[in-house]
């Protein structure tokens, strides 16, 4: 018998609601972001408009209420987002009165900080690393919540919840901080800053259950919708919008997909679905052999990928 | 869904990545794109089998040496559960790794080598679950199918093993023996036809079974505070809410409460969690509280029940893992954070350092080296509310920063 069934017995309690019952992993993000607003001066929230970073901000909101999230959203923007995505973005940000911070990778291209990567693998992905670095020194933001989950990708399963990083934005792999039980330890020296991932033990399937759970919205291009796409090496790209560079020969065809993850749209390959609302997606997650990051070009560019990214402040 | 975290001890020399890797194959966990990556490179690397190692060792510097140096998590799911496994190297030089990995688990998997039997290194595995307290125990007896898969050698070391158990304090602690080899499978999903002489359960079945919630210690209510939010807002003007996690029994609306170390008494008003209001708040709740009088009450400070106080005290003794290469100095102050609260504290003494081995106490230590174990005693700059580890894991146990570095230097668990 669990638990809270045991309680309701002891206590001869008929109506289960009135118990609060435990989802752990909710129970631990909520503690999480607790833990930074009150160790940090300066917390942001790094909102990408991707599904895991929404969850973070319904997180927020049940942490904080009934006062209001108490940080501001960060967002580094390609120039190479889903147009959905950023429609959406934008709406969620005035629904919950938070301010919104917006970068622009073009800003770091323009200045010549960064050069655009050449090619027909070109991709702005990695670009966003100067830009987030930029915007966390020119606020001074000493926290920035993100949503990456350990069971993403093997670099990212050693990552810690408070993770700390130089004035460098670096990541210092072998020399980790130990996190032990519910302790966090925050504290920095000036200059520092720290990455925290609150759905750190959730895993993409979690995620998906929780949206539909919450019944939480979601940007439209995790459905299933009619896509002018090509295929290359295997994987399907969005042939709308001319971020994705493509050779004459590869041909454009309208097809029923949908995507899993909603990076930049020059390293996000979709996947064929027919799956157009939340429960069909949990029930294409649950018996999907395909990792979540398998639609995802950055990662496969070499074995350490992710490693290298983070190692130089990629979140 | 039932979440139930598990450490894993050992060297990859026992075949620890193998096991899990095991375990994520025969539960059909590994996407077909993971175990493409994982047969490349099994086969780049000359091996006539799949080497599930690469599954769980993430860094490079860990696939470069075939050791595992962090902690890495590892998610699979069953019909029943969701299983989160805190995979940790076994080296006498990653204690502390060990130690987290337990810290947040309640069952662990103690890999022996059938061959080799009982090592130095099982003795420090089972003394770190046996420090922490963790409930089950697994003695995975890994690599039968080395040894013919012989009930002589998986008795022997049960035996040996059950030395070991004797010389415990923590009785309550359940520890089960099984055959398996990770490598052929046996007796980790799936059951062994090489093994007849076992009636056991598979590794996977006797995880399935375990109940997530039985693995706690039952305890007090223990609400430490980490924020107090006040909206001001019109329509909750007065609100002044009490966010916290829950660690141990349960708080009801009317439940009379203290506040710790003030001892400042109200009653429990209302609880929140997000826009619900709740009868009760069960163990492990993040909710918001709100209380009937305004009271002062702030971060680090502690709600229970008035009837079932923990100790107030701004001296404790505590047994120490000690995770920093600076040593732990009897004077040297630091950062002790339990939880929500942070007090500046001096070491006065350390009674002894503690064989991770059973082997006995050493009592003329000055200092508490790199994964060492010893008894420390602390005074506090404030009063702590606490209670003992074997009372309640979450407020029983704390960890030590180092003011200079920031670093997390050691983990305590009061006495």
């Amino acid at each position: 018998m669990s638990e809270i069934a045991t309680i309701a017995a002891e206590k001869n309690i008929t109506d289960m609601s009135t118990i609060l019952n435990v989802n752990p992993l909710e129970s631990e993000a909520i503690y999480i972001f607790r833990e930074v607003v009150a160790q940090f001066e300066r917390p942001v929230l790094l909102f990408s408009g991707g599904k895991d970073s929404i969850t973070l901000v319904r997180l927020a909101q049940k942490a904080f209420y009934p006062g209001k999230i108490p940080f501001p959203l960060l967002h580094v923007d390609t120039g190479h987002n889903f147009p959905e995505t950023i429609e959406f973005r934008d709406r969620l940000a005035k629904e919950l009165g938070v301010e919104l911070i917006v970068r622009n990778v073009q800003d770091a291209i323009d200045a010549g900080k960064v050069v655009e990567e050449t090619g027909r693998y070109a991709s702005r992905n990695s670009l966003q690393t100067t830009t987030l670095l930029d915007a966390l020194e020119e606020f001074k933001f000493d926290a920035a919540i993100g949503g990456a989950r350990r069971d993403e990708e093997k670099a990212r399963a050693k990552e810690r919840i408070f993770s700390v990083r130089d004035d460098f934005g670096q990541w210092d792999e072998k020399n980790q901080r130990p996190e032990l039980f519910d302790h966090l330890n925050g504290k920095i020296d000036l200059g520092q800053n720290v990455r925290v991932f609150p759905i750190s033990n959730w895993t993409e399937l979690d995620v998906w259950s929780y949206i539909e759970q919450e019944d939480i919205e979601i940007p439209s291009i995790y459905f299933a919708h009619k896509r002018k796409t090509f295929v290359r090496d295997g994987m399907i790209w969005s042939a709308e919008d001319d971020v994705v560079f493509r050779d004459e020969d590869e041909v454009v065809e309208e097809r029923m997909v949908r995507f899993r993850t909603v990076g930049d749209m020059s390293c996000t390959a979709a996947v064929l679905s027919d799956a157009i609302s939340i429960n069909k997606v949990v029930e294409e997650i649950r018996d999907s052999t395909i990792s979540e990051r398998g639609a995802r070009i950055d990662d496969k560019r070499s074995e350490a990928a992710m490693e290298k990214r983070k190692q130089q402040g990629y979140f | 869904m039932e979440v139930l975290k598990i450490a894993t001890a050992g060297s990859v020399d026992d075949g620890k990545s193998t096991l899990i890797g095991r375990i994520l194959y025969d539960t059909k966990s590994l996407t077909t794109d993971k175990l493409e990556a994982i047969e490349t490179r099994s086969k780049q690397n000359g091996f006539d089998y799949l080497d599930f190692s690469l599954a769980t060792d993430g860094l490079v510097a860990e696939r470069e040496q075939g050791i595992t140096i962090d902690v890495a998590h590892i998610y699979f799911s069953t019909q029943k559960k969701s299983y989160i496994i805190a995979d940790t190297p076994g080296h006498i030089e990653y204690t502390r790794n060990m130690v987290t990995g337990a810290s947040t688990s309640q069952a662990s998997i103690v890999l022996v080598d059938a061959r080799n039997g009982v090592i130095e290194q099982t003795y420090r595995h089972f003394f770190i679950n046996n420090l922490l307290r963790v409930k089950d125990v697994i003695v995975a007896v890994n690599k039968m199918d080395l040894v013919d898969f012989s009930e002589e050698k998986f008795n022997a070391i049960k035996s040996e093993f059950e030395a070991l158990i004797a010389k415990s304090n923590y009785k309550e602690q359940n520890v089960t023996f099984i055959p398996v080899s990770a490598l052929k499978g046996d007796n980790v999903v799936n059951g062994s036809e090489n093994t007849p002489w076992y009636n056991g359960q598979t590794l996977l079945e006797h995880l399935e079974e375990l109940n997530a919630q039985d693995l706690y210690e039952a305890s007090q209510a223990r609400f430490p505070i980490q924020t107090v939010i006040r909206p001001k807002k019109d329509e909750f003007h007065d609100f002044r809410g009490y966010a916290g996690k829950l660690y141990g029994g349960e708080l009801s609306v009317g439940d009379a409460v203290t506040v710790l170390p003030s001892m400042t008494t109200s009653k429990v008003k209302e609880i929140y969690f997000f826009d619900k209001k709740f009868e009760t708040a069960g163990r492990g709740s993040s909710c918001t509280i709100t209380l009937e009088d305004n009271i002062n009450a702030s971060r680090g400070d502690m709600l229970v029940k008035s009837s079932e106080k923990p100790r107030v005290d701004k001296q404790l003794t505590a047994k120490i893992c000690w995770m920093d290469t600076r040593e732990l100095q009897v004077g040297a102050n630091y950062l002790l954070q339990n939880g929500s609260n942070r007090i500046l504290s001096k070491i006065k003494n350390i009674t002894g350092t503690i064989a991770p081995d059973f082997s006995g106490d050493n009592t003329d230590a000055n200092t508490l080296k790199l994964n060492e174990i010893g008894e420390v005693a602390i005074q506090l700059s404030k009063p702590l509310a606490f209670d003992s580890y074997s009372k309640n894991k979450a407020v029983g146990a704390f960890i030590l920063i180092d003011p200079n570095t920031n670093n997390t230097a050691g983990v305590g668990f009061i006495e």
